[in-house]
């Protein structure tokens, strides 16, 4: 029992920032432009992918660099000339227009990589089991993902909180005419912003796409999830995005690790009815995949601002 | 989408507006009788039913974002369950030996669809815009991955299926043959069609507009947008269920595809692409979308990208759609304005035409090289054959989308001209406000 709560913790700890890695850029992108960027889970995928290329080419550390710069030029180049243009038909616009993008993004991954899972491996250097916990190994790999996510974090509070970027960038938030007056390029912003949103999004398909599974779909899964993170969190909320993240990872974590069911609680009651049976029957590992929705609909239920969020949108 | 209240059709003595108005329905029910005579195929009649089907879609799909302004990425939900009950429904009749035609089933699924509209409206429709484009992502992947968990109501993977020749006869039609299908599927469409357009034209259906664009306005005149748009949301699930419950007749076969996140999209481009500011709109969407899925599949094996390129397209370039382009043509054409706009057009043609197929080209050849490598170079596509591995071709598509776009750069320079004269013209004599 302790061995199951403190590898969950540690996976769940690990997904949930992943999670926020990708929500951060997200979150950012959000309140600096007023648009959920649909195509967010798609440029985590462009990661994964370039990861994948680059270190079959050039090894794993360059690619780490490398790829999530390609990832944020393209995100810089699809705000400069896709989504500035669409800007002026308003928000469902620049909506649709990422969600075109996001299926356009699929199909170009799959038409170059194919549908099957690409062969993206751990690096060499990573691939030992860091400690061990009751018997189970707890790979280096997963350490690392760990440290680079924590480190960015990081990074990120204090360049937002502390620096003059952050300053310009945040108050350009609140009042672009503002920082326009005062001689800062606010197109220019919003498109490094939007370019580094997408890189940030392309560091966690780099580092996660050993772990995980590197294949077409992978945007598919996880992009409805960033956007539970995103509402569940309040919307335009950093810190709400960091703590609705980590919730959703140690939930998701948790569940799957548990193999109970209403029937091993209650014994075989339902049985009989069908349809019963079928809710009596499920494990909790089975109902994993639903429970961050659940989490959404209940958040708006009872607190339909997020759990930090401050405006109702 | 303010021009939807520019093409209402302006007050008329009520003799000719009545006859307009009848006569357009009318000339729609000959067309679709008439419509198996031309083209008798089994093929073209399975399109055609397709056709009839996704255009009830798209038009419930639309009194949600064109009418009332709401996003939804999970209108599939609503289809779904009117599709599974549906196939439930027939079963149970067919079993139970009640006295049910099948021309009816359609409205169990239009009922399911407005029972679920019903209970996951509220919750859904309190706020619009972008939060209720996330929740309705959030519910449609809560009950998407219901379906797989749910087995012994969905079926699992392989979806449950029916016998729609087992139901009770009326008028000796078994409804085996496509034939009889597609009139049944022809009149429902045809009801649907008039009922949502009525819709429209109720009170009720303009409130939906005011909320759509402005509902602290309609807050202060005394309604509640949240009251109104879960009405709209309700109607749509109605409709939404009857297209699902014509499909699963159609199949005889309903599965979890019917609610997955494909099925929500394709209804999003379906009626954005034909234009979501006029009722034609996603009329015109449903048969190009239906079409064009059908076709381009035989001719390109990554249909679906273009699929999303031409939709990113009518985003970016036509925020209308389909009938957007077209209603922008009407002033211009009463002004007598349109014959130098059209020959602008003409020259505009070529240029942008070579550009797109240098890209086509260049797409073709990348998929070539990338998905089946190890076949024979000499690869189909869009009819044509040519040898993937030969560098004019690759030579051939750069120079194709190079040239042609700095071509057509200057051609559509002298279209935006041309236009704009077009319009100036027309504003001067005031068909255009």
């Amino acid at each position: 029992m302790l061995e199951l709560v403190i590898i969950s913790t540690l996976n769940g700890i690990l997904f949930g920032m992943l999670l926020f890695l990708m929500s951060s850029g997200l979150t950012v992108i959000f309140s600096m432009l007023g648009v959920l960027n649909f195509a967010h889970a798609s440029f985590y995928m462009l990661g994964a992918f370039f990861g994948y290329q680059l270190t079959r080419w050039i090894g794993f550390w360059p690619a780490l660099l490398i790829a999530p710069v390609l990832a944020g030029v393209i995100g810089a180049a699809v705000e400069r000339y896709g989504l500035r243009n669409v800007h002026k038909n308003g928000h469902v616009a620049e909506l649709l227009f990422t969600f075109g993008l996001a299926f356009a993004i699929e199909e170009v991954v799959q038409m170059i990589w194919g549908k099957s899972p690409v062969d993206y491996r751990v690096p060499a250097l990573l691939d030992f089991p860091a400690f061990t916990i009751f018997s189970t190994n707890y790979p280096a790999y997963k350490i690392f993902m760990l440290l680079v996510a924590v480190a960015i974090f990081a990074a990120l509070l204090i360049g937002i909180k502390k620096t003059r970027v952050g300053m310009i960038v945040q108050a350009a938030l609140t009042h672009p005419q503002m920082v326009g007056h005062l001689g800062h390029n606010v197109g220019r912003i919003f498109m490094l912003v939007f370019g580094f949103g997408t890189a940030l999004a392309a560091v966690a398909g780099v580092i996660a796409g050993p772990a995980l599974v590197t294949q077409s779909n992978m945007a598919g899964l996880l992009g409805p999830i960033l956007f539970v993170v995103v509402v569940v969190g309040g919307l335009g909320s950093l810190p709400g995005a960091f703590i609705a993240s980590l919730l959703i990872g140690l939930l998701q974590t948790f569940a799957v690790s548990i193999n109970g069911s209403l029937a091993s609680l209650f014994g075989p009651l339902g049985a009989g009815y069908p349809l019963l049976s079928d809710i009596w029957n499920v494990t909790i590992a089975q109902i994993a995949p639903i429970l961050p929705y659940v989490l959404l609909v209940l958040i708006l239920i009872f607190r339909p601002m997020g759990l930090l969020g401050t405006r109702e949108t | 989408m303010s021009e939807s209240v520019e093409s209402m059709p302006k007050p008329r003595s009520a003799v000719s507006d009545g006859v307009r108005f009848y006569g357009m329905w009318l000339a729609a029910a000959v067309a679709l009788l008439v419509l198996p005579r031309i083209f008798p195929s089994g093929g073209a009649l399975t399109t055609l039913s397709l056709i009839g089907i996704a255009i009830i879609f798209a038009l419930s799909y639309n009194i949600l974002l064109g009418q009332t302004g709401m996003l939804s990425f999970g209108h599939a939900v609503y289809y779904g369950f009117g599709g599974f009950l549906a196939v439930h429904g027939m079963n149970l009749i067919a079993a139970s030996r009640w006295p049910i035609p099948l021309p009816l089933v359609p409205l169990i699924g239009g009922v399911a669809g407005l029972a679920f509209a019903l209970a996951l409206g509220w919750v859904s429709t309190k706020r619009s815009g972008t939060a209720f484009a996330m929740i309705s992502l959030g519910v449609a992947e809560l009950v998407g991955a219901s379906v797989l968990i749910l087995r012994s109501f969905f079926g699992g993977e392989a979806g449950i299926t029916a016998n729609r020749t087992r139901l009770f006869r009326l008028f000796d039609w078994s409804f085996g043959p496509q034939i009889q299908i597609y009139y049944l599927i022809a009149a429902w469409t045809l009801i649907a069609t008039i009922a949502m357009y009525a819709l429209t034209r109720t009170p009720w259906g303009r409130m939906c507009n005011a909320v759509r664009d402005n509902p602290e306005r309609v807050q202060f005149v005394g309604y509640d947008p949240h009251v109104i748009r879960y009405i709209a949301f309700c109607f749509a699930g109605f409709f939404g269920g009857i297209a699902g419950a014509l499909t699963a007749i159609n199949f005889e076969i309903a599965n979890s595809a019917y609610l997955g996140a494909v099925q929500s999209g394709t209804v999003l481009f379906a009626a954005y692409i034909g234009g979501i500011g006029y009722f034609i709109g996603p009329i015109l969407g449903a048969i190009f979308v239906t079409y064009l899925s059908l076709t381009l599949s035989d001719l390109t094996s990554v249909w679906q990208l273009y699929f999303g390129l031409i939709f990113i397209a009518v985003v970016v370039f036509a925020p209308g759609g389909l009938a957007g382009l077209l209603m922008k043509h009407r002033p211009v054409m009463r002004a007598g304005a349109l014959v130098p706009v059209l020959r602008s057009y003409l020259v505009a043609l070529p240029p942008t035409v070579a550009m797109l197929a240098g890209l086509v080209l260049a797409i073709e050849i990348t998929v070539h090289y990338t998905v089946n490598a190890a076949d024979d170079p000499h690869i189909r596509a869009f009819g044509m054959s040519f040898d993937a591995s030969s560098p004019i071709i690759w030579a051939l598509a750069a120079a194709l989308i190079v040239l042609g776009y700095l071509v057509a750069r200057r051609t559509w320079a002298h279209v935006a001209n041309v236009w704009d004269k077009a319009t100036t013209a027309a504003r001067e004599q005031g068909f255009l406000a």
